[in-house]
C-alpha cells in the first residue's frame, strides 16, 4: 500500500465560480482511513474552505454522499486503501443529477418533496385506540418490507439512475421504494392512496430497469426490486379492477 | 458570459445586458446539463441500453418469420426465394446479430424478472437464480424439441 | 433584516424535536411549528442508536421495578416524580411509535418482543432490529410530514436565543445555503439539539453533537444541570469511536484482556457464568464496566494499538447463524469501518463518551427557568437518568419528553403573545458579532481544529472517568486560555455560501462553553456518584450532595455552581449492587477501588 494519495476534489463558490473546477490534495493512507478522513485532513490542516456534509461517519446518517471516481459513494464506506496502488487518483465529486450548491454539497429539497409526495406514512382507515395495545405482526410479516424499511436517504441511488438525470420530474427510486415499504407493511391500509399518486409516467412507469440504483445502495434496499414489484402490483389491481371491480 | 465580479474594475468593457451569477444570499447552484451521450459514460449503462435496443431485433426476428410463413403460404417458388434472400450476406449479418441479441434478451428477462416477483417459502425468501431456473429448464426443453423436429 | 415568526420552534430535528413538533401540532392543530434544524432531520444523531428502548409491557414486569432500575442505576441522583412520569408513559409512547409503523421486532405470535439491557432486572428493552433509534427517527420524520402545520428550517444553524422580557421570543439562525442570517421569532422555543459527546477525544456521538442547545440556554441566563455526569460507553471501536452495542453483551459477548482473560469479575460484577446474566458482569452497568477498564490499564493489562489503549470483545463463541440474525449491524460495521470479522476475531473496543445525563435544567413538562424555553431529550436534564444513565432509556427519554415539552410549549404558545419588535435589535446586533468575529475578520493566527483538538484532550484529561481536584483545576485554566486564543481563529473560507468552518467555529465557541461547565460542575462535586468518580473522594456522600449541581453564566463570563436537592418520593437511597441477587451489598461508605 503506498503511504500517499492524490484526491482531485470538484470545487465550486457561486460568489466566484461559474463552474466547477478541480483542486488536488495529496494525503497520507491509513489502513483505516476512508475518504471522509482524507477530506478532514484536507479541512482541517491544509484549506478550511473545502465543504462537505457529514455526521455519523457510520454509514447510518446518510448525508456523506459523493462520487468517487465516477462512483456514488457514501465517503464514510469508501476505504483509501482500496484505490491506493501504482498512483492512483481518487476524483472526488458531488452526486451526479443533483444541483450543486457548493464544492460537494447537493441540492436536496427536490428529493424531499418527492419523499413526501408518495405519502410515506402509516395510513389507517380509523385511527387505533392507544389502550387496544400493538397490530399484531409476526416475524414474517415483518420480513416482507423489512428490506425496503432500511433506506437511509442518501441519495446514492437517484445518481446512480439515468432516468432521474433524464428526467428531473421522475419521482425516483428512494420514494418509490419507501411507498413500497409501506404498501407491504400489514398494518397499512393505504396502497389505493399511493398506487394513486405513483402508477403514473412520472412514477413507477418512469423506471426502466436500468438496476443501478440496487448496484450502488449501500444499505441493500433494493429500490430496483422495489419498484418492479410495485409495477406488477399496480397491472394486478388494473386488471381486478376490470374483472372484478367492486372486490375493493 | 459576463460575470460580476465581487471586486475591481473590469478590464474589458461590460456589455450593456450583466446577468449576475451570483446576489447576495440567492447562490446560482450549478447544475450540469446530463449529455446526450449519456449511455457511453459507464459500461453499466451501455449494457443497459444494449438490453433494450435488443428488443428492437427480437422484433426484427419476428417480422423475418412472418416474412418466412407468407413465403410458406405464396408456394414453392416463393419459399426459394425467400431461402436465397436469407442466404446474402445481409440477411446472414442480421441473423446472426439479432440471434446475438435475441439471447440477451431472453437471458437478461429470465434473470430480471424474480426482482419483481419475491417468492417465500414458508417464510424464507426462495434465492433469485431457483425461480429463474425454470424459465431455462423449459426454454431448453422447447429449443431441443423443435431443434428434433426441423432437423430430423 | 428579515425575520418569520411561528408559534413554536423547535432547534434540532432529531427524535425529541420531532415527537415535540407532532405533539404540538396534535394539541392545537392551528399552531404554526417550525422545526430549524442544521442538518436534514433524518441525519439527526438519533439515526445511530442500535439497541433498544425500555418499556414496561409484559406481564411479568412492572412500573415499579423498571422505575427502581433507573433510580438505583442513576445511584439515588433522579428526581423520582420525573422517573415514574416517564416509565408510565413509556411504553404509551412507544405502542404510539408502533401505531406510526415503527417496525418493532415481534414475537412469533406478533406480539413486540422485548429483551435483555444492561442494568434492567427484567427483559423489558423494545428493538427493531438493532437499528432501533434508526427505524424510530424514520417513523417518526415520515409521519410528520403528515401535519401540515410543521414548517420546516433544513440546514439553519441557530447561533442565539432571543430574549427580552424575561422569556426567550425567537433565535438568530444561519440559512447555511445562501448564508442569511435571519431572525425566527416564536412564542415558544424547544431545545431538542442533543448531546455534547464532540467535546472529548473518543466518542460515539456523530460530528453534529456539540452542545448547541446546552451553550444556548447557559448563554441566555438558563442553567445546566448535572454536568458532570458524562456516561462513557464500555464498547466502542477505536480511531472512528463506532459504538459496539450493548446487545452484543447481552446476547453473551465476553470481555476480555491483553492476557484473554474476563477481567470483570475482579470489580464485583458477579462471576463467569455460561450465559449472561442480567445486571451481572458484561452486563452490568456501564460506568461501572468503564471504570474496570481504567483499572486495567493502569495496571497495564490493556492492549496499545496507534489509537490509543484497547480490550477485547469476544463474539466468537457465538457462531455465525447467531450473530448474522441478532447482531448483523455489529458485524457490518466492524467489518465496513475496521475490517474485522467478529465472527472470527477478536473486536478492539475502548470506553467511548457515549450520552450527556447532564444538560439544560428543566421541570416534568419540559420547562426551564427562563420563560418560553424548553428542552427534552439528551439536552435535557429532567432528571430521569441521575448520575448514570440505563440502556435502552434515552431512546423512551427522548419521545416521553418531547411530547410533554411539545404538549407545554403548546398550551403556552395559546396564551403568549408574539415577540415584541425589541429582539430585533438584538438579532441585528448578533448578526454583526458573526460578520466582524468571524466571515470579515483577517489576521487570525488559530486554526479551528487546532483549539478543537486541544480542547478535548483537556477535557479527557481533567474530566474523563477518574476526576481529581488539581487536574480539574488546571484543566479550568487550560479551558481559559483555549477561550482566549479562540478570539484569534481566522477562517479559511470567507464565502456565505454553505460555510460549514463558520458553523464549525461557532460550534467550537459552544464546545467550549459546555467544556468549561462540565469541569466547573466536576470540580465542585466533592464526592463519587455514578458516572463522576473522584480519586480524592471516593466515597458517595448523600449528607451534601444528594442535590443536582446547577451551573449559570455570570454576567462576566465566569460561572458558578449551586445546587438543588434531588425529590426523592418512594425509593430512599440505597447501596447499588451488582451481581447475583444473594451477593452482600457492600457496606457503607467505602466502595472498593473499581
Amino acid at each position: 500500500m503506498a503511504d500517499k494519495i492524490t484526491l482531485e476534489i470538484a470545487r465550486y463558490s457561486p460568489e466566484q465560480d461559474v463552474k466547477p473546477s478541480f483542486a488536488t490534495y495529496e494525503v497520507p493512507v491509513y489502513k483505516e482511513w476512508v475518504v471522509l478522513d482524507a477530506l478532514n485532513h484536507i479541512k482541517d490542516k491544509v484549506d478550511g474552505s473545502l465543504t462537505y456534509r457529514w455526521s455519523c461517519r457510520m454509514g447510518i446518517c446518510g448525508s456523506c454522499g459523493m462520487m468517487v471516481n465516477g462512483e456514488p459513494k457514501l465517503a464514510c464506506a469508501t476505504f483509501l486503501s482500496s484505490y491506493a496502488h501504482n498512483g492512483n487518483k481518487i476524483r472526488v465529486e458531488p452526486l451526479r443529477y443533483f444541483p450543486v450548491i457548493r464544492d460537494l454539497v447537493t441540492e436536496l429539497s427536490d428529493f424531499l418533496v418527492k419523499l413526501k409526495k408518495v405519502k410515506p406514512w402509516l395510513i389507517r382507515k380509523e385511527k387505533p385506540a392507544l389502550g387496544q395495545g400493538e397490530f399484531l405482526q409476526t416475524p414474517d410479516q415483518l420480513e416482507n418490507y423489512k428490506q425496503f424499511s432500511m433506506c437511509i436517504n442518501c441519495t446514492l441511488c437517484y445518481s446512480a439512475c439515468p432516468v432521474v438525470g433524464l428526467d428531473p420530474i421522475f419521482v425516483g427510486p428512494a420514494a418509490i421504494a419507501l411507498a413500497q415499504r409501506y404498501n407491504m407493511d400489514s398494518r397499512d391500509q393505504g396502497a389505493d392512496e399511493r398506487i394513486a399518486v405513483l402508477a403514473h409516467p412520472e412514477g413507477i412507469w418512469g423506471c426502466t430497469f436500468v438496476g443501478e440504483c440496487t448496484r450502488v445502495c449501500p444499505k441493500h434496499v433494493d429500490p430496483a426490486g422495489a419498484i418492479q414489484q410495485y409495477k406488477l402490483r399496480a397491472v394486478m389491481d388494473w386488471v381486478k379492477s376490470f374483472v372484478m371491480p367492486r372486490a375493493s | 458570459m459576463p460575470v460580476a465580479k465581487p471586486a475591481a474594475a473590469p478590464s474589458k468593457p461590460i456589455r450593456a445586458k450583466v446577468v449576475p451569477i451570483y446576489s447576495e444570499f440567492h447562490p446560482r447552484w450549478y447544475r450540469p446539463r446530463v449529455s446526450v451521450y449519456w449511455w457511453l459514460g459507464q459500461w453499466q449503462y451501455l449494457k443497459f441500453i444494449l438490453r433494450e435496443l435488443s428488443s428492437v431485433f427480437v422484433a426484427a426476428f419476428v417480422v423475418v418469420t412472418l416474412f418466412q410463413l407468407r413465403a410458406l403460404r405464396q408456394g414453392p417458388e416463393a419459399y426459394a426465394r425467400f431461402q436465397h434472400w436469407m442466404q446474402t450476406p445481409f440477411a446472414i449479418a442480421l441473423s446472426v446479430i439479432s440471434f446475438f441479441f435475441v439471447m440477451l434478451h431472453t437471458i437478461t428477462w429470465f434473470n430480471l424478472a424474480p426482482r419483481a416477483m419475491p417468492i417465500r417459502v414458508r417464510g424464507k425468501r426462495v434465492p433469485e437464480f431457483l425461480v429463474a431456473a425454470p424459465n431455462y429448464v423449459i426454454w431448453l426443453v422447447v429449443s431441443v424439441a423443435v431443434a428434433w423436429l426441423v432437423l430430423k | 433584516m428579515d425575520a418569520s415568526s411561528h408559534d413554536i420552534l423547535l432547534v434540532g430535528g432529531g427524535g425529541a424535536g420531532l415527537r415535540a413538533a407532532i405533539a404540538a401540532a396534535e394539541v392545537n392543530p392551528k399552531l404554526s411549528i417550525a422545526v430549524v434544524s442544521k442538518v436534514y432531520p433524518m441525519r439527526s444523531h438519533t439515526v445511530s442508536a442500535e439497541g433498544g428502548a425500555a418499556g414496561v409491557v409484559k406481564p411479568d414486569d412492572s412500573l415499579d421495578e423498571h422505575a427502581y432500575d433507573t433510580i438505583s442505576g442513576g445511584d439515588w441522583l433522579c428526581d423520582q416524580d420525573a422517573v415514574e412520569a416517564f416509565i408510565k408513559e413509556a411504553p404509551e409512547e412507544l405502542m404510539q411509535l408502533e401505531h406510526w409503523g415503527c417496525p418493532w421486532s415481534r414475537e412469533p405470535d406478533g406480539h413486540i418482543a422485548v429483551r435483555a439491557f444492561g442494568g434492567m432486572k427484567k427483559r423489558r428493552t423494545w428493538f427493531a432490529a438493532d437499528k432501533t433509534g434508526f427505524h424510530m427517527l424514520h417513523t417518526l420524520f415520515q409521519t410528520t410530514l403528515k401535519y401540515a402545520p410543521i414548517v420546516r428550517y433544513d440546514e439553519w444553524f441557530v447561533t442565539k436565543l432571543l430574549v427580552d422580557e424575561g422569556r426567550v421570543q425567537g433565535v438568530v439562525a444561519i440559512e447555511l445555503m445562501s448564508g442569511r442570517i435571519q431572525a425566527i421569532t416564536a412564542k415558544a422555543v424547544i431545545l431538542c439539539t442533543g448531546g455534547c459527546g464532540r467535546v472529548f477525544p473518543f466518542t460515539t456521538n456523530a460530528n453534529i453533537k456539540n452542545g448547541d442547545g446546552m451553550a444556548l440556554a447557559y448563554r441566555a441566563g438558563a442553567p445546566l444541570k448535572d454536568m458532570e455526569f458524562v456516561q462513557y460507553h464500555p464498547t466502542g471501536l477505536p480511531f472512528t469511536g463506532i459504538l459496539i452495542t450493548e446487545a452484543a453483551r447481552a446476547e453473551g459477548g465476553y470481555m476480555l484482556n491483553k492476557d484473554g482473560y474476563r477481567y470483570l469479575q475482579d470489580y464485583n460484577l458477579g462471576q463467569p457464568q455460561p450465559k449472561p446474566v442480567l445486571r451481572s458482569m458484561e452486563l452490568g452497568p456501564r460506568d461501572r464496566l468503564s471504570q474496570a477498564f481504567v483499572k486495567e490499564d493502569q495496571k497495564g493489562r490493556t492492549i496499545e494499538t496507534p489509537y490509543g489503549s484497547i480490550v477485547h470483545l469476544d463474539l466468537r463463541h457465538l457462531g455465525e447463524k447467531v450473530i448474522n440474525s441478532k447482531l448483523p449491524f455489529v458485524r457490518e460495521l466492524c467489518l465496513k469501518y475496521q475490517n474485522i470479522d467478529p465472527v472470527k476475531e477478536l473486536i478492539p473496543v475502548r470506553p467511548v463518551v457515549h450520552y450527556m445525563m447532564g444538560g439544560v435544567s428543566t421541570d416534568i413538562q419540559g420547562a426551564t427557568p427562563l420563560a418560553g424555553l424548553f428542552a427534552a431529550g439528551e439536552v435535557a436534564c429532567v432528571s430521569i437518568n441521575g448520575a448514570n444513565r440505563l440502556g435502552s432509556n434515552s431512546l423512551p427519554e427522548c419521545l416521553v419528553f418531547g411530547a410533554r415539552a411539545g404538549k407545554a410549549a403548546a398550551y403556552l404558545a395559546a396564551e403568549q403573545k408574539p415577540a415584541n419588535g425589541a429582539v430585533m435589535a438584538q438579532a441585528n446586533d448578533e448578526k454583526r458579532r458573526l460578520e466582524s468575529q468571524f466571515l470579515f475578520k483577517t489576521g487570525g493566527r488559530e486554526r479551528i481544529a487546532t483549539i478543537r483538538e486541544e480542547m478535548q484532550k483537556t477535557v479527557e484529561k481533567c474530566a474523563g472517568i477518574y476526576r481529581e481536584g488539581a487536574a480539574l483545576h488546571d484543566g479550568a485554566a487550560e479551558l481559559r486560555k483555549l477561550q482566549e486564543r479562540f478570539e484569534d481563529i481566522a477562517l479559511d473560507d470567507r464565502s456565505r455560501t454553505f460555510n460549514t468552518e463558520l458553523e464549525s467555529v461557532l460550534e467550537l465557541g459552544f464546545m467550549l462553553d459546555v467544556a468549561e461547565s462540565i469541569v466547573q460542575c466536576a470540580l465542585h462535586r466533592t464526592e463519587s456518584r455514578g458516572a463522576h468518580q473522584r480519586t480524592d473522594f471516593p466515597a458517595r456522600d448523600d449528607a451534601k450532595f444528594l442535590a443536582h449541581s446547577l451551573v449559570y453564566r455570570n454576567s462576566d463570563g465566569s460561572s458558578r455552581v449551586e445546587y438543588l436537592p434531588v425529590k426523592i418520593t418512594r425509593w430512599p437511597p440505597g447501596e447499588r449492587v451488582y451481581g447475583e441477587p444473594q451477593e452482600q451489598p457492600q457496606a457503607l461508605p467505602a466502595r472498593k477501588a473499581g
